[in-house]
């Protein structure tokens, strides 16, 4: 593997970038492997690399049934934040904030992490309650965040519309300075390459078809569209596809899968300094490197796996956007895309054992897995590597359902995240 | 926008209506008799197929009534609406179509 520096890049330019080497090898697959991963996305990809870079499991697959990050990774809107409102959550969450501030450097690939802040507006007065409470909490567990007047809200992000006419006026905001971007294709395939290195086959155009198990019980290998392939662990990182994938293996879960939308506008000069969340009037947006905004829509009022959503939801989200920036009103779209995102009942990740041995489950990131894809991956890789959850996911179980321990982020948050 | 057939109203657009979620999920008759892992299956345990769904509709916006309908999640077609405490039927035009992209295997 070439390791990526400025005397790389100016070798490369002497030969006018023609040898570029290929950034991850395109192996068939072997007939076993120690550890099966089921999906290449961001989360999948980032177990992989982990479980070879921090735990000494090499002998691993990743198994995707399309092409690296073709999914949710490459459908999001990059948004990183940690102000979760919950101890669990902040933990959580804030395990992967700190890997994203030196991935580009422990991948040796430029993911484009940005902290340029992540402003959360209030609307109303259970807004400003709800924040400032949020605000509390993330500073008891370490978490920086910190609540902004309307003046302030105004000062960090000139573009928005304070104290104008709007039907949910601005009241304040919680920002984390911390919070910000990154560039989630150069997350995939960094991830990937990173992986590769490590002796992972990452192995795409393979869906996996069934689960294959002994008669004790515990998983053997899976079958898929290039065959059958021998495990002696399954790890499965499915996100909207989870139920489909689980039920190969008898195990229905507390899941229900949404189409999630975003789009992006036509591209502008650098306009919008940081990212705008507002839960109450549904709008996410901030501004790629390219100069489109990044838009953020809501899910679909139904379950559905067909990876478009309906226009009305976007629409809404514009509506709202118009009203929050109003200097944006002429800015014609470019493009929208869906992704299916799987939503647990309390809106917070299972990354846990399951009852079949030697299967593992990672899924319930809902509408906000792209930035916690380093910590998921890194605890995934432990709860896989030593059969047992690390303390900071042990709380994110199937079990918490039937067992009422709920981390009800749905009820802090009022929407899905 | 999907194009919603209400068994009542006939076809109107979906924001005429109300999701209601999986289908055919009965309210247990003894509740103090289900152990904690039927309850979890009732309260949040869910098929999520992908390909057909049977799942309850409300014409919130137009005659207020609830109905079940049979959805493709892959497509997103209806395949039937029918009335609460119906089974589905199979309707005709069903019979013999081949599984939309990636149905449940």
């Amino acid at each position: 593997m070439t390791r990526y520096s400025v005397f790389s890049l100016l070798r490369a330019g002497l030969s006018g970038h023609s040898n570029w080497s290929r950034q991850w090898r395109s192996p068939e697959p072997k007939p076993s492997y120690d550890v099966i991963i089921v999906g290449g996305g961001g989360h999948g990809l980032a177990t992989a690399f982990y479980l070879a870079e921090r735990y000494g499991v090499r002998n691993v697959a990743v198994l995707e049934k399309g092409w690296i990050g073709g999914g949710n990774t490459g459908r999001n809107t990059t948004i990183i934040r940690s102000n979760y409102l919950f101890d669990e959550s902040a933990r959580l969450y804030d395990h992967a904030l700190k890997l994203w501030e030196g991935l580009t450097n422990s991948l040796n690939y430029n993911v484009m992490y940005s902290p340029r802040g992540v402003l959360m507006l209030a609307h109303n007065v259970h807004d400003v309650q709800s924040f400032k409470r949020h605000v509390h909490a993330n500073r008891l567990n370490g978490v920086d965040n910190e609540w902004l007047s309307p003046a302030e809200c105004k000062e960090y992000c000139p573009p928005l519309n304070v104290g104008g006419q709007m039907r949910y006026p601005i009241l304040g905001g919680a920002l984390q300075r911390r919070g910000g971007t990154a560039r989630h294709d150069a997350v995939a395939w960094g991830y990937a390459r990173g992986a590769d290195t490590r002796g992972v086959d990452i192995i795409e155009n393979c869906e996996v078809l069934g689960i294959r198990r002994a008669a004790s019980g515990e998983v053997e290998g899976v079958e898929t569209t290039r065959g059958y392939i021998g495990a002696r662990k399954i790890g499965v990182v499915a996100a909207g596809n989870t139920s489909v994938v689980m039920n190969m293996a008898g195990i229905r879960l507390p899941l229900e899968s949404f189409p999630l939308q975003a789009l992006v506008s036509e591209p502008v000069k650098p306009a919008f300094p940081c990212v705008v969340m507002s839960n109450t009037i549904h709008a996410y947006i901030s501004q790629s490197d390219k100069g489109e905004l990044v838009i953020g829509a809501g899910t679909d009022a139904y379950t559905s796996y067909s990876q478009r959503g309906a226009l009305h939801i976007a629409n809404h989200t514009l509506d709202a956007i118009c009203e929050l920036a109003p200097m944006f009103r002429r800015l014609r779209m470019l493009r929208n895309w869906g992704g299916v995102v799987d939503v647990t009942p309390d809106r917070s990740p299972i990354i846990a054992k399951t009852p079949v041995p030697g299967l593992y489950l990672n899924c319930g990131w809902g509408t906000g897995g792209f930035k916690a894809t380093p910590g998921s991956g890194d605890l995934f890789a432990w709860t896989i590597a030593k059969n047992e959850p690390h303390p900071i996911n042990a709380p994110f179980t199937i079990e918490r359902f039937r067992e009422g321990v709920m981390i009800d982020e749905a009820a802090a948050a009022a929407v899905a995240h | 926008m999907l194009l919603i057939k209400c068994p009542f109203c006939g076809p109107r657009p979906e924001l005429e209506f109300s999701y209601g979620g999986e289908a055919h999920i009965a309210r247990p008759q003894d509740p103090m008799a289900l152990d904690d892992e039927q309850w979890t299956k009732y309260l949040y345990i869910r098929g999520n197929p992908r390909g057909v769904h049977a799942e309850r509709w409300r014409h919130i916006n137009g005659c207020g009534r609830f109905f079940n309908a049979r959805r493709n999640t892959v497509s997103d077609e209806f395949l039937e609406t029918y009335l609460m405490g119906e089974s589905p039927a199979q309707v005709a035009e069903n019979a013999g179509r081949p599984p939309e992209g990636g149905a449940v295997r």
